[in-house]
């Protein structure tokens, strides 16, 4: 079985995020940037999927040559190959372009994405990958198996769960539940180095979407603390201060 | 141009959640000066139809087909894209909902439309342009999105718009679309829908457990609280790693992002990726016996101490609000 797994670059979880220029860009100075946290449940889903050599599992990011570093480490947690397409990801619909334009030239059983990136949490470009493809796509999956040439997805809804099946191939976007993250080893790691990363260019793409610019959420007051043994004072203040009960 | 907008049913009953993309499309619409078309799949009562116009809808299309009773995402995107062109509606909207995340990417594409996801106010237009205010940076941050294409497609964050009564009655017109094999590949072997729980992307009122309760067994008294106020119940991420409660419930840059109207968290430190799940929530309320606890920083109440004493008495003294209210 041959699977993509889509794998974006975005600031470390810990990340205090400010702006610069006025508040259009994210200001970068001094951030760390990782493997998307979803994107690795998908790849370590596929390396489980593939495992035994049964198939192989390309990563492919759309991104500038600064990607490359978590490029690697992908490949150091297992992935077989790594495309890179030379080019700063715009907005989810140049994502999804790119890379559907790339499977229509090299197609895959199984295209997994995270459920979001966490830098613009769109859980857009699994949606988008699927209509440009024509092929079914399912935003957020807790649980994946593959049976011969079917596919079977638990995904998450208010309130519960529901079970769907569909013939391989599909587009899933994953989330927490689908596998426990791997870690890359020593022999990963070396062996990353010489694994093949395709850097390709970027075809045409409309422009549809623009970020003008970013705010950050207002600042709250000072907290109101109530002491531990006057409870009844906080029940009090939800009802007739803040309203909320 | 009319609007249009897709309103979401749980077993043939709308949410809370649909009335308030209808009450936002009928704001977009009120904007363009135009009307408000509302589309429904699935089996939902004429009744339960006619009520969108309670909320602004001048006109529901109503698909009720056998193949669509249950969502199936490439054929549910078909089927509104369908009605936008028929329609001719420019901008549609939805939920960002589970569902609704599904949805909007495809019809996106379908229209060649820009699609601002996770909307958390209404557009602003003016000379020209088309901007909507989203989450962005996992609820650290929002972004102004100007949406350029032609055809625009919106979904608004849960309890971001306000339900606004302002409409009648709407008009009900059948709506049969012409769908593509293709789209019904998906089949449905299961849903599993625990009715009694509050959901929680649109709980009103979230109570949320860290690591502070020690373990599975003390969550007792969070669901007794939860059930007393109608609250959905949450927790950190540690504690759905654990196991001590489903990874459904864990909320944070990589959870479920949540902005009810009062956050109750117990027993949480407050890590930056905690935080940026919730900070969109209007009033937050802190339990924790460390009074350094970063959470206080970004709370409107809090409580320093141990929350084996204090959530016992919040619950009697809920109770005790409630017997006198
Ligand atoms: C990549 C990445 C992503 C992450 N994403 C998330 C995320 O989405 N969501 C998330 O929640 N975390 C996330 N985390 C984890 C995060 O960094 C914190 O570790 C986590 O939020 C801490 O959980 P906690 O507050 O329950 O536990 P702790 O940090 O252990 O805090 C427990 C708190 O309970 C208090 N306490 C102890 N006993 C009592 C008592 N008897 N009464 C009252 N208070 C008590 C303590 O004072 C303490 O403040 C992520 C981490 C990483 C690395
Ligand atoms: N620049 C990118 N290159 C490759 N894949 C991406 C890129 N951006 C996003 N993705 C994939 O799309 C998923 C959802 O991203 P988003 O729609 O931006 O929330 C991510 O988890 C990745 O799998």
């Amino acid at each position: 079985m041959k699977i993509l797994v889509c794998v974006s670059n975005v600031p470390d979880t810990t990340t205090k995020i400010t702006f610069t220029d006025n508040n259009t860009q994210f200001n970068t100075a001094g951030v760390q940037f990782i493997l998307n946290p979803y994107d690795e449940i998908a790849l370590a889903r596929a390396i489980e999927l593939t495992d035994g050599g049964n198939g192989s599992v390309t990563v492919i990011n759309v991104g500038e040559v600064s990607t490359e570093p978590t490029i690697r480490k992908a490949l150091a947690i297992g992935a077989t190959d790594a495309v890179r397409i030379n080019a700063k990801p715009h907005d989810a619909w140049f994502v999804a372009s790119q890379i559907a334009a790339y499977v229509k030239s090299n197609p895959f059983d199984l295209i997994l994405t995270g459920r979001e990136s966490i830098d613009y949490n769109g859980s857009k470009v699994a949606g988008m990958l699927g209509e440009l493809l024509d092929l079914p796509s399912v935003s957020i999956i807790k649980k994946l198996d593959v049976h011969g040439s079917d596919v079977t997805v638990e995904r998450e809804i208010e309130g519960g769960k529901e079970v769907l099946s569909a013939p391989l191939p599909i587009v899933a976007g994953t989330a927490e539940g689908v596998a426990e993250p791997k870690i890359p080893n020593m022999r990963g790691i070396m062996s990353a180095r010489t694994k093949p990363l395709v850097v390709i260019e970027p075809v045409a793409v409309s422009t549809l979407s623009n970020v003008l610019d970013y705010e950050t959420p207002k600042p709250r007051g000072q907290v109101k603390l109530v002491p531990a043994d006057d409870v009844a004072k906080l029940v009090g203040l939800l009802h007739e201060e803040a309203r909320v009960i | 141009m009319p609007v249009l907008v897709y309103t979401e049913n749980v077993e043939g009953k709308f949410k809370k959640s649909t009335f308030e993309i209808v009450s936002y499309g009928r704001a977009i619409a009120d904007q363009n000066k135009t009307s408000l078309v509302a589309i429904s799949i699935g089996d939902v009562s004429k009744e339960e139809l006619a009520g969108l116009g309670k909320y602004g809808a001048d006109k529901v299309l109503n698909v009720s087909n056998d193949k669509l009773k249950n969502f199936i995402n490439q054929a549910y995107a078909s089927v509104i894209a369908e009605a936008a062109v028929k329609e001719g509606a420019e901008i549609v909207v939805l939920s960002n909902s589970f569902s609704g995340r599904g949805l909007a990417p495809r019809i996106g594409v379908k229209l060649e439309a820009g699609v601002a996801d996770g909307a958390v106010a209404l557009p602003e237009q003016a000379n020209g342009k088309f901007t909507v205010k989203k989450t962005a940076f996992s609820g650290k941050a929002f972004a102004n999105v100007e949406l350029i294409s032609e055809k625009k497609v919106i979904s608004l964050s849960p309890n971001a718009y306000k339900i606004e009564e302002k409409g009648a009655s709407a008009a009900i017109e059948d709506f049969g679309p012409a769908l593509k094999p293709g789209d019904l590949k998906t089949v449905i072997k299961e849903i599993v829908r625990s009715t009694d729980k509050v959901s929680l992307p649109d709980a009103d009122i979230v109570v949320s457990g860290g690591r502070g309760l020690k373990g599975p067994e003390n969550w007792g008294m969070i669901e007794e609280l939860a059930d007393l106020l109608g609250a959905a119940t949450a927790c950190s991420k540690p504690v759905s790693d654990a196991g001590w409660r489903p990874h459904s419930e864990h909320v944070g840059q990589t959870g479920i992002a949540v902005s009810p109207n009062l956050y109750i968290a117990i027993g949480i430190s407050g890590a930056i990726q905690h935080l940026a799940g919730i900070s969109s929530s209007k009033v937050i309320v802190v339990i924790n016996k460390d009074p350094e606890a970063p959470f206080f920083k970004v709370a409107d109440y809090g409580i320093v101490g141990d929350a084996f004493v204090v959530v016992p008495e919040l619950i009697s003294a809920i109770k005790e609000y409630k017997a006198s209210a």
